[in-house]
């Protein structure tokens, strides 16, 4: 099993940890892994976009070309990465940024609130990526969920452990994502 | 828990540098080899050792060159614009035998091209981008696991032989990230009696690569040469798959040939006789095993992130025995996996 992933937003959304985040996860069930920027004169604002591969085989090339899920943080991440979705694949579209209704039939789409989850609900910009990360989550059953846990705890241990208020908002943010997503696969 | 941990390529190689025994950095920035720089500022200070960021790359190797005379593990890395130039002293390391390690995690190209991962410093790498005849023993990693094993290879390679050794990246093989498993610091160095260490008790020994009367530079010359041949002999790294039965095999090194792997897979699972050379060495070069694949294969397929520079090679070596196709896409943008393919199938149907 291959799980081919890109996940694209505005840069300062949080997208390349997430990808990192979602790596590590797979890395702790000893997967095969590859992470990989789109790297450019890149700056807060302007797009970032990180491909993730997770495998039971041997990856061959990191820059995934036909992703079976790609999440779009924003409207030029839509344009640029819907058609390039396998058929068949899932298309996460944060539905507070992207005015735009999906396009393709063939695939299937989410439009979830991303945002405004994080800055009217959980009362703060930066879990974005971890609501992401839920969703994600929730749409590609790529690791398990302990696994995540582990990665976080791997990734920002240290940190989490002096800010406990932050854990918590953490894992509250992953969980509203995931529950979002279920809550658009069902509608 | 893995043991293993998630690194850039660059990295991968900064840390292998150090578990090597280097101790002495000198570079200059520039995109996609700037970690490399930036994760020696940070950990060189803690390993007791020099990190220098130079005034510009010909003082970065230059530096290198001093460095290397002491004895001392050494070196510096960029991509191909500062490649470029650092050629004239990289034929003088050679030329003079210091040992040290050269990194270009290669970036589109001519000119400042674009920062994004490319494979068209094959010639610059292996044709002697410098002047005279030298040769740089050059590795090309695949993976971030290579980056470092590699890099510590390096090492070794180049105090063995006394020459530079470079390692021949990209940017996508640098910037990536990848489970590592990271092997124990080398403990092991050779004795350099020739390094100038400074002449009390013993007699002087000289750097130096000027040969003013032609006989003694021809000398010097027929001496290098013999190391050469050495290195071809004894240093040669490549890796096949399937091509056992193979009708069609694919030529490819660093990023270029985890793509032509996956798309060997593709072609497998289809039923069609793929297989693929892999040349960890670009030199020495795997001409022999070419030579061998081709008297028996229906053709050869080159893949390169270039317009084409180790197809040339590969034809050199097949000398007519097999044809010799060619994909490749210069300019720092991805080969395709379908369009590879698409190739293979083209090829193995007209030729079936």
């Amino acid at each position: 099993m291959m799980h081919e992933m890109i996940f694209a937003g505005f840069g300062g959304q949080g997208i390349m940890l997430m990808g990192q985040l979602l790596a590590q996860a797979g890395l702790e069930e000893g997967r095969h892994v590859s992470w990989i920027p789109s790297y450019g004169p890149e700056m807060r604002g302007g797009a970032a976009n990180c491909s993730v591969v997770i495998s039971d085989e041997v990856i061959g090339a990191p820059v995934v070309q036909k992703p079976q899920l790609a999440l779009a943080m924003n409207l030029q991440s839509k344009e640029r990465f819907e058609d390039m979705v396998a058929p068949g694949g899932r298309f996460i579209i944060n539905g507070s940024l992207v005015p735009d209704p999906p396009r393709r039939s063939d695939i299937r789409n989410y439009v979830l609130p991303l945002s405004d989850l994080a800055v009217d609900e959980l009362k703060s910009a930066k879990v974005l990526n971890m609501i992401a990360l839920g969703a994600v989550f929730e749409a590609t059953g790529a690791v398990s969920e302990e696994s995540i846990h582990k990665a976080m705890d791997f990734m920002f241990g240290k940190k989490l452990a002096r800010r406990p208020d932050l854990a918590a908002l953490n894992r509250k943010a992953f969980q509203a994502g995931r529950e979002a997503l279920n809550k658009a696969a069902r509608a | 828990m893995s043991d293993k941990v998630l690194l850039k390529g660059t990295e991968a190689c900064a840390m292998g540098a150090i578990l090597a025994g280097c101790r002495h950095y000198f570079g200059y920035p520039i995109t996609p080899q700037t970690e490399i720089p930036e994760y020696f500022a940070k950990y060189m200070p803690e390993a007791g050792g020099v990190f220098l960021q130079a005034e510009s790359e010909i003082a970065a190797i230059s530096m290198v060159y001093g460095a290397a005379a002491t004895g001392r593990r050494t070196m510096t890395s960029s991509s191909g614009p500062g490649l470029s130039l650092k050629q004239e002293t990289i034929s003088t390391l050679s030329a003079a035998e210091l040992p040290c390690l050269i990194v270009n995690v290669a970036r589109g190209g001519p000119g400042l091209g674009c920062i994004q991962g490319a494979q068209s410093d094959y010639f610059q790498s292996v044709k002697g981008g410098g002047h005279g005849d030298y040769r740089l023993l050059t590795l090309a990693p695949n993976s971030v696991q290579e980056m470092m094993d590699l890099s510590i290879l390096g090492f070794e390679l180049a105090d063995k032989y006394r020459n530079p050794v470079l390692i021949l990246s990209d940017g996508v093989i640098g910037q990536m990230m990848e489970p590592v498993g990271i092997p124990e610091a080398v403990t092991f160095f050779p004795e350099k009696p020739w390094a100038a260490t400074g002449a009390k008790g013993r007699g002087k020994n000289l750097i130096n690569s000027l040969y003013l009367d032609a006989a003694r530079c021809e000398e010097h010359n027929r001496h290098l040469q013999a190391k050469f041949a050495r290195i071809a002999e004894s240093e040669l790294r490549y890796e096949e798959f399937d091509t056992e039965d193979a009708e069609l095999v694919l030529v490819a090194y660093g990023i270029s040939s985890r793509i032509a792997l996956s798309v060997k897979n593709r072609a497998r699972a289809e039923g069609l006789k793929v297989g693929l050379l892999r040349p960890i060495t670009l030199w020495p070069f795997p001409s022999e095993a070419l030579r061998k694949l081709a008297d028996r294969v229906k053709g050869l397929l080159v893949v390169e992130q270039s317009a084409g520079q180790m197809v040339e090679d590969v034809r050199l070596a097949v000398c007519g025995r097999a044809p010799v196709a060619f994909h490749g896409r210069p300019g720092g943008v991805m080969i395709q996996m379908d369009d590879v393919q698409a190739k293979v199938r083209e090829l193995l149907a007209g030729e079936a």
